[in-house]
């Protein structure tokens, strides 16, 4: 079992009891740990090829457009798990540019779907890399909207480090989980706002026998995750 | 109807909003593109959902604002021309979730001066665009909505897999994208395609469903065989990636002067070696 493992399975764990609605993905420890969750605990989630084509195992099962898609974000039958290039305390998260927007030191995506995603449905995020410049008091543009400016829900955040989750009287983020060999303070140090820490921080479960299995013998065998988490 | 790329870019003018087709670096017109890029015209204001054709024209000094959710080469995450002009201060941004960009076209077709949709609530769209309103709902569910304005266009251009010469076009990859909405918010609309046949030998091309525009949505047909390259124009061809890569990384001047300069036929030319 790799760290890359426990990260799939803490971000098909997101899914867990959606039911019927689309799981959809930036990136690739996302998109396995989407079908993942379908092939194992949510099987009736539909997960999509990143293009146009649903499918299920492998199988084509569908047609969803990206107009499908806008469809879908506005009935609220979606849960996406985005990048961040920066996420606060309350899952505001920015993927649009760092510094000033009108004249930004680095210009980036765009804020992509991230405003209609947040205020419709429940988002989460996957964060490669947990650090201070990723984690910070104040997001440079709100592309998806946090908790205090009106998010639908944002479910859970998973990085290489740890599981956060927002789980708190104001909605803002705590320590859920920490992965197996990480410890607490290590994410606190790479957390650059102080986070909720309850006295007691369980590990991250660690994937099961069936699950490691379907992920090096059908999902990924060419072991692609462990390039996404060093 | 069936016209040249050059008519097509004698259309244009100093200062039009232009609305151009395809997703990312997916079947965007890019054979006009690259002839808008050689043909001095400035001032420009795009719409679009972003890729190379907004690097390009930003690169080539035609742009003065893109209004957009993003711009990206999908394979290659960040447009690098775009960045560097948003960096530099050389364009303009109008910067909408893509919902709203959808909606904002959807008004425009539908000759609606706004239309009501969630996306932006509580995000910074609505403070990098001050002049963006928000609408309360008149019924009892007193719901505050964006009042997304309408994205009229003085000019669309989009690319199918095929077509007639009378405008009716069809795509045969898995996604329209929004070009039919492109040309419904269009005064003048333009496609190109990869093939102009016969009505009868079009309609037998797919199923009905695939028609995505027809005559009464088109102005001029232009047959631009590869005219999507370096975007993707499924089934007909993927993303040539190494060109991409090629555009990403050069010097603008040297990829300008080695593709570009020459007209369309130059460049297929070029890219065939």
């Amino acid at each position: 079992m790799t760290r890359a493992d426990v990260c799939v399975v803490a971000c098909a764990e997101a899914w867990r009891g959606d039911g019927a609605i689309l799981a959809s993905f930036a990136g690739l420890i996302p998109r396995l740990g989407a079908r993942l969750a379908q092939l194992t605990f949510s099987p009736e989630l539909l997960v999509t090829d990143g293009e146009a084509t649903l499918l299920r195992d492998g199988q084509v099962e569908g047609w969803l457009p990206y107009r499908a898609v806008f469809g879908m974000v506005a009935a609220g039958t979606r849960h996406v798990m985005m990048g961040a290039s920066q996420l606060d305390r309350y899952g505001n998260q920015n993927i649009s540019c760092i510094g000033d927007w009108h004249r930004p030191k680095s210009q980036l995506l765009g804020v992509r779907g991230a405003p209609g995603n947040t205020v419709n449905h429940p988002t989460s995020y996957w964060i490669p890399r947990h650090s201070p410049r990723v984690f910070v008091e104040h997001v440079d543009m709100v592309s998806g909207a946090g908790h205090d400016r009106g998010a639908h829900e944002i479910r859970l955040v998973v990085t290489d480090l740890a599981v956060l989750d927002f789980a708190t009287p104001d909605r803002s983020m705590r320590l859920r989980s920490v992965h197996p060999g990480v410890t607490v303070d290590e994410v606190v140090a790479a957390t650059g706002f102080s986070l909720t820490v309850p006295d007691e921080v369980p590990p991250t479960r660690e994937p099961t026998a069936e699950e490691l299995t379907l992920l090096r013998k059908h999902l990924d065998p060419d072991g692609l995750r462990e390039k996404e988490v060093r | 109807m069936i016209v040249t790329i050059d008519d097509v870019v004698g259309e244009l003018h100093d200062g039009m909003t232009i609305g151009i087709g395809g997703w990312g670096s997916r079947r965007k017109p890019m054979a006009l593109v690259r002839a808008i890029a050689r043909s001095g015209l400035t001032g420009l204001t795009l719409v679009t959902y972003g890729g190379p054709d907004v690097g390009l024209l930003v690169a080539a000094g035609c742009v003065t604002r893109v209004v957009t959710g993003f711009v990206s080469l999908d394979s290659i995450p960040l447009e690098p021309h775009f960045r560097r002009a948003r960096g530099a201060g050389t364009v303009e941004l109008t910067e909408y979730d893509e919902g709203m960009l959808y909606w904002g076209l959807l008004a425009a077709a539908n000759r609606l001066p706004f239309l009501p949709i969630r996306a932006g609530l509580g995000s910074d769209v609505m403070r990098v665009n001050p002049g963006l309103k928000t609408i309360r709902s008149p019924y009892a569910d007193d719901t505050e909505l964006v009042a997304m304005p309408a994205l009229p266009l003085d000019v669309a251009l989009i690319h199918l897999n095929r077509a007639d010469a009378g405008g009716n076009g069809r795509y045969l990859g898995p996604d329209p994208y929004f070009d039919d909405l492109f040309c419904l918010a269009a005064k003048r609309r333009f496609l190109s395609c990869e093939r102009i046949l016969s009505t009868p030998d079009l309609m037998d091309a797919g199923p009905p469903q695939t028609l995505l525009v027809n005559r009464s949505m088109v102005d001029g047909v232009v047959a631009t065989p590869n005219g999507a390259h370096f975007t993707s124009c499924v089934p007909d061809y993927g993303r040539d990636e190494e060109f991409q890569r090629e555009y990403a990384t050069a010097d603008f001047d040297a990829f300008r002067a080695r593709y570009l300069d020459g007209d369309e036929a130059g460049y297929q030319a070029a890219i065939a070696r």
